[in-house]
């Protein structure tokens, strides 16, 4: 099974995605350039990773909410989600396959004495950090990456394999429809050039209910999802109840495995009731 | 933003130039300079622990404005209904040292270098793929060096950061200078109404202190102000008292001309003519407590840059006519801390000009419009000229009348 997991048709690294991300190594910090989407996305993807994992804990301190939180930022590009979440207390783990990310990454975070110590950058795909990282973090955060990687089902399994009991998974990524067909490729690449061209392909998007899918047949409960949207003229991101074109979804991996059937049913009841008040708060 | 529960375990350092400013209790005489506080930037005070030693030490609160023309019987009174106090005056040394105080209590997180000076800021290159660090060098003169994320300008209205920051200001110069002075009212009385009149020259003020004395604003030319302080004591208690009582600017024509406005207003709204009070006479002027200082108007066309922001008079000056400046200030102090708290929540980097765009854009338009309109009162009412003056007496009379625009006022 070790074998298995480290052969490359079974990584869930896809070397042609490398290739994508590659030239844009260097951009990553520049707040108004190609990754500006990313950027603004934060205003919303940092309150809602740092809310739920508030309102799951009793007993934190406001003006440093994550201290004692080890997140791994799977696919951290440049660290644009894990310096906030650095700067939030939390103790960050950030890895890239992509050295030339890890590299501009690094850089960034120098500068700042305090970032500097709370984040640790590794250019390593997820199944490579497998053995030495078994249950060690409390959160897994995987934004805008299930949508290129190669096999999303051993990427989850790792993810599992990697997070505490009842620790906390969130994903953002783009729905597999239509409507983002056409919003997220067609007019954010092609017309628009809010992400470089060739960014994603279509044929990678997870529809939320496959994701949930395979999360639940992997031992974990799903606790939230939410649409996205992204709004061109403001750039900026707002939460909405659709999930037509993104959106982020918040799964807590369970403490036994292999009671499915009861587990299912209560999930889905907890998921329509969280995703319910969620989309009151939001 | 010490105070902050978000920025628990930041760093903040102050560099003050003056030296440090703590009474425990204030000495019997009054310092000339004052402020009119509103109840707002009362409140900003409060929040964080600072009014409490401001009503500890002293201060005097005021119910009643009565504002009107040395040309002409115009007069506007701005009272509230409750028993509320519409504002305070404060003396700045008092308010210098509630805030000293309260940043002792949080000394863990902000750091004062009193006495200091910067003499050089390096700011960092628009490209963020450079070895260079992406913050703000700060360079003291006694050469120490610091290195922040946000540097905010709040060095008055010949802001150094301002200008080495290369912010273009639009200002203009006023000819006149404002003479202030600490006054003995002649009998002791309730004082608790601030006394504005414009006269031709330009507006004088006074602003209750105590039962018994009252702060002078007298804002004026060049060199009636110079006169007002070469003159012996005597003098110049005459000179205020006659600026307040003396219808020397009347003319005829207008005073029959405001008459008839204002008989129709109170057929037309009865309450709309308000008494007039009269202002407290002057016995004597504290010696030693005359100052003048020039006074000019200025708007910089952006507050924020890539961390950066100004605040106060740094970002904006205005005529003192209006009792507003500091209170801008501490308007503009209250919205960057809110944008700043709630980015320090977000794990944002807090020099990040997403939202230092916000506290700009917020507070540009809450203060163009007061810092234009200061300026054309300023204008209006600085001529004797019979037609600017009925229509401003006219105008002044029907906003007196007026309730829905004086509650905006």
């Amino acid at each position: 099974t070790v074998k298995r997991l480290f052969s490359t048709s079974h990584s869930s690294v896809d070397s042609k995605e490398m290739k994508k991300f590659q030239l844009l190594a260097h951009k990553w910090w520049d707040e108004e350039g190609e990754y500006s989407a990313l950027h603004s996305m934060n205003d919303i993807r940092v309150p809602f990773i740092r809310d739920t994992l508030l309102n799951m804990s009793s007993n934190y301190h406001l003006g440093n909410p994550l201290s004692g939180v080890k997140i791994l930022d799977v696919g951290c590009g440049g660290g644009l989600l894990s310096e906030p979440l650095g700067r939030l207390g939390a103790s960050v783990t950030g890895i890239d396959p992509l050295e030339d990310n890890i590299r501009t990454a690094d850089q960034h975070k120098s500068f700042d004495p305090v970032l500097a110590k709370r984040i640790q950058y590794r250019s390593s795909s997820l199944e490579e950090i497998v053995e030495e990282c078994m249950e060690t973090f409390d959160v897994i955060v995987a934004s805008e990456v299930v949508e290129h990687v190669a096999d999303l089902e051993t990427f989850i399994k790792c993810c599992s394999q990697v997070l505490k009991p009842e620790g906390s998974l969130f994903i953002t990524t783009i729905n597999k429809t239509q409507l983002s067909y056409v919003l997220g490729i067609v007019v954010a690449e092609k017309i628009l050039g809010i992400v470089p061209e060739g960014t994603h392909e279509w044929e990678k998007f997870v529809p939320p209910e496959e994701l949930q899918r395979l999360l639940e047949s992997n031992g974990f409960s799903v606790k939230t999802v939410n649409g996205m949207l992204y709004n061109p003229l403001s750039g900026s991101w707002s939460w909405m109840e659709s999930t037509s074109v993104n959106y982020a979804m918040h799964a807590v991996k369970s403490v036994a495995q292999g009671q499915s059937s009861p587990t299912g049913a209560l999930s889905e009841m907890e998921r329509e009731q969280s995703s319910a008040t969620a989309g009151a708060a939001m | 933003l010490g105070h902050d529960i978000h920025f628990h375990d930041k760093k903040i350092a102050l560099l003050e130039a003056g030296p440090r400013k703590e009474y425990d209790r204030m000495p019997d005489s009054f310092s000339n300079r004052v402020s009119s506080i509103s109840p707002g930037s009362a409140t900003l005070l409060s929040s964080f622990g600072a009014w409490d030693h401001v009503c500890n030490l002293r201060l005097k609160p005021f119910r009643r404005m009565q504002v009107w023309d040395a040309c002409s019987e115009a007069m506007i009174v701005f009272e509230k209904d409750d028993l509320d106090d519409m504002g305070y005056i404060v003396e700045n040394d008092v308010i210098m040292s509630a805030l000293t105080k309260q940043l002792d209590a949080v000394a863990d997180r902000v750091e004062v270098f009193y006495g200091s000076r910067a003499v050089g800021y390096t700011w960092p290159l628009p490209s963020h793929s450079c070895d260079t660090s992406p913050w703000v060098q700060i360079e003291l003169a006694d050469g120490r060096r610091l290195q922040t994320k946000l540097l905010i300008g709040a060095d008055g209205h010949n802001s150094v950061v301002r200008k080495e920051a290369e912010i273009k200001n639009i200002e203009h110069q006023y000819d006149q200078s404002a003479v202030v002075a600490t006054l003995h009212l002649s009998e002791a009385t309730d004082n608790n109404v601030a006394w504005q009149r414009f006269l031709p020259t330009g507006p004088v003020a006074l602003l209750p202190l105590s039962d018994t004395a009252s702060s002078l604003v007298w804002s004026t030319s060049h060199e009636h102000a110079s006169e007002l302080l070469s003159m012996d004591e005597e003098s110049f208690v005459d000179s205020i008292n006659s600026a307040f009582w003396s219808n020397i600017n009347h003319s005829d024509f207008i005073d029959t001309a405001g008459a008839m406005f204002r008989s129709a207003i109170s057929f037309l709204k009865p309450s709309g003519t308000a008494v007039r009070q009269l202002p407290p006479s002057i016995a004597k002027v504290d010696s030693e407590s005359r100052a003048m200082f020039p006074l000019g108007m200025g708007h910089a066309t952006e507050y924020v840059q890539h961390r950066v922001a100004l605040i106060g008079d740094a970002a904006h000056r205005v005529h003192p006519l209006a009792g507003q400046g500091v209170n801008l200030g501490f308007g503009d102090i209250a919205c960057l801390a809110h944008h700043l708290s709630a980015a320090a929540f977000n794990g944002s980097d807090l020099g990040s000009l997403k939202h230092l765009l916000k506290f700009e854009t917020e507070r540009q338009r809450h203060n163009v419009s007061l810092i234009a309109a200061i300026d054309v009162l300023k204008r209006l009412y600085s001529t004797s000229l019979a037609p600017l003056v009925l229509l401003r007496t006219w105008g002044l009379q029907a906003t007196n009348a007026l309730p829905p625009v004086k509650v905006r006022i």
